[in-house]
């Protein structure tokens, strides 16, 4: 089994962020491997980065003191102020600064604090970013940007520390979305997606960050970009999720194999451009398909995934899609339970798809 | 008169209410350098004078002076900050507004006492020729336009000598990011008429490839951002850049173009920040032009312009008569020295007139007086204005004007026929660089495409 989770507990998104003292500590295991939370993980993968390649760059709201989920610690005390900054508090400012850095040949690491607040930097995003390459016959690009975005719930974070926006940016031609489930996922995809020749939005579950923990090897590898993989095989019904909610669905997995229903879970990581022939494959072995996502299920990238494999699949399905996601709602604060896709709606949805 | 009134505190705090904290800062600092009569006649040294003053302006700078004048202050974050107890707000606007640089007057003469850098012959006919080429250049592909050979197209009438101007003060190494109404720029770094055409035309000679709109130009040959229709999205890129040229030590900046319009974009305010904030090399240029399609600057903002803004960001700044081509030559380059050798962003206001439509989906007589286009058309027409100065130059007569026009016009007609005659991109050229390699959606979808092609040849252009 893929998923290294130690704890599945939620924390509240302010106990998360005062962890800070202890958030770095690791301890030295066998072969090269360190035991390491999914924000150090990241943190190792950006040192890497920033060692293997000079011209690259790491910046955005308060990273210079190692940034308020403590992603970027001790990044700039290594490379000094002028490649690790601060950046004034303006997100299509951060975004259109790592355009012209990288239109330049630099690898420009940007971090917007919370997915939440990306949103002034959409027109830059696509309008720009993405278009950058295309527009210009190919003679310019801006593929050294990485946009490094916590996302997702943590239990306390209601309307704008908690949304899932990944499926705005699925809409837009020219850019990768990439969503890592783990530590040792988080820092081989963070890497492939710095090195990737386009820009590249990389949402990180920040649910994660301290509570997944798992072996992550401290060399400098990548994991390649739309490759989705198979985390559990089964036979009779395929999941398809990414990011944090892959935890939850494993666990309705576990609860599913115990009603003798075979389950085969898909962690899609790319998200555009995706993989399609995985889950393809998948679903005409299993017949039955369930995509759970946090984000609401209206428009969600779920509804993509469920079309596409539909046309690619229609004879071999024995049941409707079936779609686990948030709520039709701005994300809320006290009723969050409530909204997100839970391991028991995933299970329900498991059995009525498969005793359709 | 600095010792004088240190002495005494009293006349401090009242002249200090009544004067401002500009004379503030010169007064309380015994390092400030004044500016010299010698300066003034040295464009490069009005700009350079300036740093004592603007250090003042930078908190970190003004460690102890409060000490000295013995007045209350706030140990704020960033730096102190003297009390008051007088409560002024501060004004709204100055009484005067910022005055306009220029060199040459209306009648192409030069200002007595100017100060301007010295352009050569060559030099000053290079630019009047550009100025002219882009000037015959807009008016045949506005009348293709009009005839329908091409689908869209917008002229720089009015703001030859912007383009120009600033094309000739920087070096090729500088990093343009334009808008998209300064293909004066590209002309004068070397793009040709016949690559101009074949944009318009979207032939398979664009560099571009066919995607965007006639006069979306861009090259990388030239350092030329690939122009967007969007407004100031560009404006961020240019510090990006700029950055990166510092942090690699070159001796280049970036200019970026935008509009007055363009200045009421968040992305303006955000890129001014930043580029203040990082101490990037990077000019930007403001083509106040009066018009934001339909829109006067009166109701686009109540501040005096854009120039006054720097200050505010922390960017030296000035405001020129655009259509001065000497004016605009002289400020550019100064600012470039700026930028580069102090790694400060320069921010220049050019004043000029929009005298052609918005583009050519648009009829400013709907909107604006006829009079008014007129006037700026016959009186302040940059091009007329530079041709007067280097015809009493003695660099320009008549004779090279006639030979000159009819010689660009025969280029630009030959250039559109040859671009109209040259074959359209091949229809794959639509699925390929929206990523480094095609992914398998797109792959699929070319295929795809393909077989309805078979299928609906009469749907699809030959191509």
């Amino acid at each position: 089994m893929a998923i290294g989770f130690t704890r599945y507990a939620k924390r509240s998104l302010l106990s998360i962020c005062s962890q800070s003292k202890r958030e770095l500590s690791t301890h030295l295991e066998q072969d090269g491997k360190k035991s390491l939370n999914l924000c150090s993980a990241i943190n190792q993968a950006l040192h890497i980065a920033m060692d293997t390649d000079p011209r690259s760059y790491v910046f955005g709201e308060d990273v210079s003191f190692g940034g308020v989920f403590r992603c970027t610690t001790g990044l700039a005390e290594r490379y000094g102020k002028s490649r690790v900054f601060n950046t004034p508090l303006c997100e299509q400012g951060i975004v259109g600064f790592g355009i012209g850095l990288a239109a330049m040949g630099n690898r420009a690491i940007a971090e917007i604090q919370f997915a939440d607040y990306i949103f002034p930097a959409f027109d830059q995003i696509v309008n720009e970013a993405a278009k950058f390459r295309y527009r210009s016959g190919n003679q310019f690009n801006c593929g050294g940007l990485t946009i490094r975005t916590p996302y997702g719930a943590v239990g306390h974070g209601g309307h704008y520390h908690s949304q899932s926006p990944e499926a705005f940016f699925c809409h837009v031609p020219g850019i990768k979305v990439v969503i890592p489930r783990s530590p040792r996922e988080a820092k081989g995809l963070l890497l492939s997606s710095i090195r990737d020749p386009n820009p590249v939005i990389f949402f990180e579950p920040k649910w994660l960050y301290r509570l997944a923990v798992e072996e992550v090897a401290e060399d400098d590898y990548m994991l390649p970009l739309s490759e989705a993989e198979v985390l559990r095989e089964g036979s009779d019904i395929t999941l398809v999720g990414w990011g944090a909610q892959l935890s939850v669905m494993e666990q309705a997995c576990n609860d599913a194999e115990k009603e003798g229903i075979s389950c085969e879970l898909i962690d899609l990581k790319t998200l555009i451009p995706w993989d399609k022939e995985t889950v393809e494959a998948s679903v005409k072995k299993t017949g039955r398909l369930l995509v759970s996502h946090e984000a609401p299920v209206t428009g969600g990238f779920g509804a993509e995934i469920s079309a596409s494999i539909v046309e690619r699949c229609f004879l071999r399905l024995e049941a409707p899609v079936a779609r686990v996601c948030g709520l039709d709602t701005p994300f809320p604060l006290v009723y969050e339970p409530f909204y997100v896709p839970t391991k028991n709606k995933i299970l329900d949805a498991i059995k009525s798809t498969v005793n359709y | 008169m600095a010792l004088c009134i240190r002495k005494s505190p009293n006349v401090i705090r009242i002249l200090k209410s009544k004067i401002g904290s500009l004379v503030n800062a010169s007064l309380t600092n015994s390092h400030s350098t004044p500016f010299r009569a010698e300066d003034l006649r040295n464009p490069d040294g009005v700009l350079v004078a300036q740093p004592t003053l603007f250090m003042n302006r930078r908190y970190k700078a003004e460690e102890g002076f409060a000490s000295q004048r013995k007045v209350d202050v706030l140990n704020f974050p960033g730096g102190k900050v003297a009390f008051t107890h007088e409560m002024n707000f501060i004004s709204e606007s100055y009484e005067e507004r910022i005055p306009c640089y220029r060199v040459l007057d209306d009648s192409g003469q030069i200002i007595e006492c100017s100060n301007f850098t010295e352009v050569s012959e060559d030099t000053a006919r290079k630019m009047y020729s550009n100025m002219v080429t882009l000037q015959v250049m807009d008016t045949i592909f506005y009348d293709a336009q009009r005839q329908g050979r091409i689908s869209f197209y917008l002229t720089t009438l009015g703001e030859e000598a912007i383009n120009i101007a600033s094309a000739a003060a920087v070096t090729s190494d500088d990093i343009i990011v334009p808008q998209y109404r300064e293909p004066g720029v590209l002309l004068w770094r070397g793009f040709t008429l016949q690559q101009f055409a074949n944009q318009c035309f979207s032939n398979r000679h664009d560099q571009c490839k066919g995607r965007q709109m006639p006069a979306h130009y861009g090259s990388k040959e030239h350092n030329y951002f690939t122009v967007a229709s969007t407004i100031a999205s560009q404006l961020p890129h240019a510090v990006g850049a700029a950055y990166s040229l510092k942090m690699d030590g070159k001796n280049a900046c970036a200019v970026a173009f935008f509009g007055d319009g363009g200045s009421s974009e968040g992305d303006f305010h955000a890129a001014l920040n930043f580029a203040a904030v990082m101490d990037a090399p990077v000019i930007f240029i403001c083509r106040n032009n009066g018009w934001a399609i339909s829109t006067p600057v009166s109701e686009q903002f109540r501040s005096d312009g854009i120039a006054i803004r720097g200050p505010a960001y922390g960017l030296r700044s000035i405001r020129v008569d655009g259509n001065d081509a000497l004016a605009m030559y002289s400020a550019v380059h100064a600012a470039r020295k700026v930028a580069i050798n102090e790694h400060r962003p320069i921010l220049i206001e050019a004043l000029t007139y929009r005298v052609g439509h918005h583009t050519t989906s648009d009829d400013s007589t709907k909107y604006r007086p006829v009079d008014e286009i007129e006037l700026w058309r016959s009186k302040q027409d940059p091009v007329v204005r530079f041709r007067k100065w280097i015809e009493s130059c003695g660099w320009w007569n008549e004779g090279s004007e006639s030979e000159l026009r009819n010689n660009v016009r025969k280029q630009v007609l030959n250039a559109i026929q040859v671009a109209e005659k040259a074959e359209k991109p091949s229809f794959e050229d639509a699925l390929t660089d929206v990523y480094d390699v095609r992914p398998s959606n797109l792959v699929e979808q070319e295929k795809w495409l393909r077989d309805t092609i078979k299928r609906h040849p009469q749907d699809y252009p030959s191509c």
